[in-house]
């Protein structure tokens, strides 16, 4: 499948995945960060009850400690 | 557009300030000089003597609340905001109360955790009102590095969103300064682009 993530395609070989899913295969291990699927913001529980599909819209922000 | 336009149409609005430390006291400073009408400041802790290297406060300020003194230094650079001051820390109960009726929420902490919690409560408890969060900042150098990202119409990053803060890389005026003005341009664009219901209530 093929989706948006942070305004970039990004396709996948599987479909659905979920949010914890996605970040192992494009190995993100960063863990403070926020992630909107398609606008809305998915609380880190529901990472993995939480799936992606075709044409989704994924945008992910790191939260960088400092200020 | 004149200035005069500008700020009698910023005059309108009313944006809230979670944290007054480097990013919060810098971007409140920046958008009572273009006349935001009313800034909600938020935050519990006291100025050190170790905050001057990048927070807007004086020598003879450290021991008050920052809210009090931010509040002080507002009033003197533009009397015509209002500033209303909360000395409370901010936690996922309180932060609608505070925010409500606020056109732009800056998020502006120190700890990353803080970050996070604050930008959930008000996309999931205040729907439809932008965030403008300030991420990546610390040390010095690769001005470039230090950049301003839409994701949608309710959330806006500034930052490098890669450097953390830490006592070897320590957060200092010119690029704290850079994020928290980046932040307030952001939220002068935001409101810019807006149009304020005279009738709404």
């Amino acid at each position: 499948m093929k989706i948006l993530l942070n305004n970039r395609l990004e396709e996948f070989s599987k479909e659905p995945i979920s949010i914890n899913e996605m970040l192992e295969l494009k190995k993100f291990s960063f863990k403070m960060r926020i992630i909107k699927l398609n606008g809305v913001l998915i609380p880190k529980e529901k990472y993995d009850s939480t799936f992606i599909h075709e044409g989704d819209n994924v945008n992910m922000l790191y939260l960088m400690s400092g200020g | 557009m004149k200035f005069s336009e500008i700020k009698n149409h910023l005059a309108l609005f009313r944006v809230g300030i979670a944290g007054a430390g480097g990013l919060g006291s810098n971007c409140a400073v920046a958008l009572a000089r273009c006349g935001v009408g009313t800034l909600v400041l938020s935050d519990f802790d006291v100025i050190e003597p170790a905050n001057l290297n990048r927070q807007y406060y004086f020598t003879n300020q450290v021991g008050m609340f920052k809210t009090t003194a931010l509040k002080d230094n507002i009033a003197r650079i533009n009397p015509d905001i209002t500033v209303i001051a909360h000395t409370e820390k901010l936690n996922e109960s309180n932060i609608f109360e505070i925010f409500e009726g606020c056109d732009v929420v800056v998020e502006a902490f120190d700890k990353d955790e803080m970050k996070e919690m604050l930008i959930e409560t008000v996309q999931t408890k205040m729907p439809g009102t932008p965030v403008v969060v300030g991420s990546g900042l610390a040390g010095w150098g690769k001005s470039n590095r230090i950049s301003y990202r839409k994701i949608d119409e309710t959330l806006y990053v500034c930052g490098d969103e890669s450097t953390v803060a830490g006592d070897e890389f320590p957060p200092m005026a010119p690029r704290v300064g850079m994020v928290a003005n980046m932040q307030a341009n952001t939220v002068v664009e935001i409101l810019m682009k807006k149009t304020k219901d005279y009738f709404q209530t």
